[in-house]
C-alpha cells in the first residue's frame, strides 16, 4: 500500500459520524468514568455532604498526615501483591512448560485441576481456604493472604504462558542445543525471551488481581493484616469518607502511570520479536 | 524477492563466494549400525545400517513417514534409540547430549530464533563458547558474507524469505565448525527453481568446507545430483545404498526400482543363463511380453526362480518400422500409441503391445532428421531394447 493510501485510510476513520456503534461508544464510556469523576469531584469537595460546597485539597492533606491505618493496609497489599504475583509467575511459568513439554503421569489431570481457582466461586475457594489454614493451625495473616493470592493468581498466569507456548516452535530448544547450549541456557536464552510477553502480561494480572481481590482475602485474613479493599469496606461502617476518595484518585493515577509504562515497555518488546 | 535470490545465486555460482571461510574443517566418518526405534508398536526404524565416510555427500531418500527425521535425530542426538550402535570416528557416542557432539543441523522447518536479529542467530554459538567480542564480530560477517546476507545482518527472521532463512540457518550451522553437517530437507519449503539454485550452492559449500553432509529429502532428483552415496530408505528399512549410478541402473528392490524414476515393471521367472563378456545373459519368461527375454545381470540367476523384470522407459526405442539391428539380443514388441504425452523436449508414450500389456517409452526430441516424422497417437510402433538395459530385480514386495 502507497503511503498516501494509508493516508487516506487513517483520514476516512478519523471522521466521526453519528452512527449507532458512536452513540454506543459514548454512552458506555460514560457510565464506566461516570464514577470515577464523581469520586475525583468528591476527593476536592470541602464538606462530606453529597452536594459540592466549595474545593479544598484537606482530604488529600489528611490522607498523607493522618491515616496511617490506610497507609499500613495499603502497604499490606502492596507486598502481599508483590510477593504473590512473582511466586505465581514464576510456578505458573515453570508449570506451562512443564507440562507442555515433558511426558509423566496425571499429566492431564494436573492440567484440569490447576484451572479450578479460576472457575469456582471465590466464595468456595475462600471458604476451603480458611478450613486447609486452620486444620493445619496455621494463624491467619499475611503469609496466609500471600498464599490465597498465589493460588488464585496461579491459573492466570499458566493460562497465559500456555497460550504462548503453543506458538512456541520446538525445534528451536533443539538447535540452541545443537549449536552447544546446555538445556539450562537454552531456556534462559531461547525459550524465556520467547515467552516473555506471556509471562510479563501473566506477572500484570496478577498483580491487579491481588490488589482488588475482596472476597478470599475475606477470609484468610487475620488480626492486623487489613489489605486496603478489606480497610476501606471496614471504614464504611463510619459513613464514606472524603479520604478514600482522594485515596482512589491517587489509584486512579498511579493505575495509569503503570499501564503507561507496560504499553510502551510490551511495545518495544513487541517490535525486537 | 523470490527473483531477486535467484539472480544473486545464480550470479554468486559464477565467481567462487565461498574463498572467505579458510581452510577445511576437521570431519569424520558417521556409523549406525542395527539401529532400531519404535514407538509404541510402530518401528519408525528397523534395524538400520549405514556407514558414512569422512567428507561425502550422503543422503538419505524415501518417501514421507519412512523415519529419515528420526535418524537424523538419533544422529544429532535429539532421540535415542532403542537397540544399535551409533560411532562417530569409531568412538560410541550414544551417550553424548546433543550439545557435545560434533555435529550440527540444519532443520526442516530452519528454527530459527525469533526473538534474535540475523547477526545474533548466527554469533548464538560463539556467544555460548564465550568467545571475545572482536572475534565474534569477523567471524560472524566471514559467515554472512559466505552466505551473501550482509544486506540482512540486522533484521529479524520474520523479515525474511525462506531461502534467506534457509541461508541463515547454513551460516548458524557452519560457524561452530561442525564435523559433520545434518541436512533435513533443507529446501522442500522452496519453488522449483530456487530449490535448483541452492542445492548446486550447498553442494558448493560442500566442497569447501570439505565436512561430512548428510542430506535428507524425499526428492529422488535432488539426491541423485548431489550425493556421493545415496540410502534408499521405506518403511523405517535402508533398502539399498550406493552411488546415484548404482541405485538408478541397478535397484537391488523393486520399491527402489519404482521409486528412483520410473520404470516397466513385470513379474517374470528365471528360465536359464550363460556367460556373456564378464557378466551373465539371463533368460526369462516374462508372461506380460508374452514370451522370453534376454536380460543381462552380474550373477548367475537359478532357474526357477521368481524376480522381476524392468526396463526403464528411456532405455526404449520407439519407431514405426522395426529396428535394423534386430538381433537376438534386441528385445522387440510391435503395438499401438495409446497415449502420447508431449512435454517440450521430451515425450512419453504408453504403447499398447499386440498381447494386451502396456510399456512405457520416454523418448528426447532432438530434430526431424534424427527423429523422423512425428509419433502420434494409434500409430502402429514397434519397441525395442536391448538385454543390456533391462535388469531384473531379486527382491519383489519391498
Ligand atoms: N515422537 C513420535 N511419536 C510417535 N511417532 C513418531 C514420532 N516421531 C516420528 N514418528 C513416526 O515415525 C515415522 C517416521 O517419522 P519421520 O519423521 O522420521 O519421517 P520422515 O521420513 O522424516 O518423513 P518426512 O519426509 O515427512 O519428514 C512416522 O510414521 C511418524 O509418524
Ligand atoms: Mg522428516
Amino acid at each position: 500500500m502507497k503511503e498516501h493510501d494509508i493516508e487516506r485510510l487513517h483520514a476516512r476513520n478519523n471522521q466521526v459520524h453519528l452512527s449507532f456503534s458512536n452513540i454506543m461508544l459514548v454512552f458506555v464510556l460514560f457510565f464506566l468514568f461516570i464514577p470515577l469523576i464523581v469520586v475525583v469531584t468528591y476527593s476536592f469537595n470541602e464538606t462530606k455532604e453529597m452536594n459540592f460546597t466549595g474545593f479544598t485539597l484537606q482530604w488529600y492533606k489528611k490522607l498523607f498526615t493522618d491515616s496511617s491505618a490506610l497507609w499500613a493496609a495499603f502497604t499490606n497489599s502492596l507486598l502481599v501483591a508483590m510477593l504473590s504475583s512473582i511466586t505465581a509467575t514464576i510456578l505458573g511459568s515453570m508449570a506451562a512448560i512443564g507440562i507442555k513439554w515433558y511426558q509423566f503421569k496425571a499429566r492431564k489431570a494436573i492440567i484440569s485441576v490447576s484451572y479450578l481457582p479460576m472457575v469456582l466461586p471465590e466464595v468456595i475457594v475462600g471458604v476451603s481456604m480458611l478450613i486447609f489454614f486452620s486444620s493445619l493451625n496455621i494463624n491467619l495473616g499475611l503469609f496466609t493472604i500471600y498464599i490465597a493470592h498465589t493460588t488464585f493468581n496461579l491459573p492466570f498466569v499458566f493460562l497465559l504462558v500456555s497460550a504462548r507456548l503453543d506458538e512456541f516452535d520446538y525445534s528451536t530448544i533443539e538447535a540452541a542445543r545443537d549449536l552447544g547450549a546446555t538445556e539450562t541456557q537454552s531456556l534462559f536464552k531461547v525459550v524465556i525471551p520467547s515467552i516473555l510477553p506471556g509471562i510479563l502480561s501473566g506477572l500484570l494480572m496478577s498483580v491487579t488481581m491481588s490488589l482488588e481481590d475482596f472476597v478470599i482475602t475475606f477470609f484468610v485474613t487475620g488480626a492486623g493484616s487489613d489489605t486496603l479493599p478489606l480497610y476501606v469496606y471496614s471504614q464504611i461502617r463510619y459513613g464514606v469518607s472524603p479520604v478514600i476518595n482522594a485515596l482512589s484518585m491517587i489509584v486512579i493515577l498511579g493505575t495509569m502511570a503503570l499501564a503507561w509504562v507496560c504499553k510502551s515497555f510490551l511495545k518495544t518488546i513487541a517490535a525486537n520479536s | 524477492m523470490t527473483q531477486e535470490i535467484i539472480f544473486r545465486t545464480i550470479h554468486c555460482t559464477n565467481d567462487l563466494p565461498y574463498g572467505g571461510i579458510g581452510k577445511p574443517l576437521n570431519t569424520f566418518p558417521v556409523a549406525a549400525s542395527h539401529i532400531t526405534r519404535a514407538f509404541g508398536d510402530f518401528k519408525a526404524l528397523d534395524d538400520v545400517s549405514v556407514t558414512i565416510n569422512a567428507g561425502e555427500f550422503f543422503s538419505l531418500l524415501g518417501p514421507s513417514g519412512c523415519g529419515k527425521t528420526t535418524l537424523l535425530r538419533i544422529i544429532a542426538g535429539f532421540d535415542y534409540p532403542d537397540s544399535g550402535s551409533l560411532t562417530f570416528d569409531g568412538k560410541d557416542i550414544l551417550d553424548l547430549p546433543p550439545e557435545k557432539r560434533h555435529v550440527n543441523t540444519i532443520f526442516q522447518t530452519y528454527a530459527l530464533f525469533p526473538h534474535l536479529s540475523v547477526y545474533d542467530n548466527i554469533a548464538f554459538a560463539l556467544k555460548l563458547k564465550k568467545r571475545s567480542k572482536e572475534e565474534i564480530d569477523e567471524k560472524v560477517w566471514r559467515f554472512v558474507r559466505m552466505v551473501q546476507l550482509e544486506d540482512h545482518v540486522f533484521k529479524k527472521p520474520s523479515q525474511l524469505s525462506g531461502g534467506q532463512k534457509q541461508r541463515v540457518a547454513i551460516a548458524r550451522a557452519l560457524i561452530n565448525e561442525p564435523n559433520v553437517l545434518l541436512l533435513d530437507e533443507p529446501l522442500s519449503a522452496l519453488d522449483a527453481k530456487l530449490r535448483q539454485n541452492l542445492l548446486v550452492e550447498l553442494d558448493k559449500i560442500h566442497d569447501q568446507v570439505g565436512i561430512t553432509f548428510i542430506y535428507v529429502t524425499h526428492d529422488q532428483s535432488e539426491a541423485l545430483s548431489v550425493s556421493d552415496h545415496i540410502a534408499v530408505m521405506n518403511k523405517g528399512k535402508v533398502l539399498q545404498i550406493g552411488t546415484p549410478y548404482e541405485i538408478y541402473e541397478a535397484p537391488a528392490t523393486e520399491f527402489v526400482a519404482k521409486f528412483i524414476g520410473e520404470t516397466n515393471y513385470y513379474p517374470a521367472t528365471v528360465v536359464s543363463f550363460e556367460s556373456y563378456k564378464d557378466e551373465y545373459l539371463v533368460k526369462a519368461l516374462v508372461p506380460e511380453l508374452g514370451g522370453e527375454v534376454l536380460v543381462t545381470d552380474f550373477e548367475p540367476q537359478e532357474p526357477g526362480k521368481e524376480v522381476a523384470y524392468t526396463v526403464r522407459p528411456e532405455k526404449v526405442h520407439i519407431a514405426t518400422e522395426l529396428h535394423t539391428k534386430a538381433d537376438r539380443l534386441i528385445n522387440s514388441y510391435s503395438g499401438v500409441v495409446e497415449e502420447p504425452v508431449y512435454s517440450g523436449f521430451q515425450s512419453k508414450y504408453f504403447v499398447k503391445l499386440d498381447n494386451g500389456s502396456t510399456v512405457k517409452v520416454l523418448k528426447q526430441h532432438e530434430n526431424y532428421m534424427d527423429d523422423g516424422p512425428d509419433i502420434e497417437w494409434k500409430d502402429h510402433v514397434y519397441v525395442s531394447w536391448s538385454a543390456e538395459d533391462g535388469f531384473l530385480i531379486k527382491e519383489m514386495g519391498q
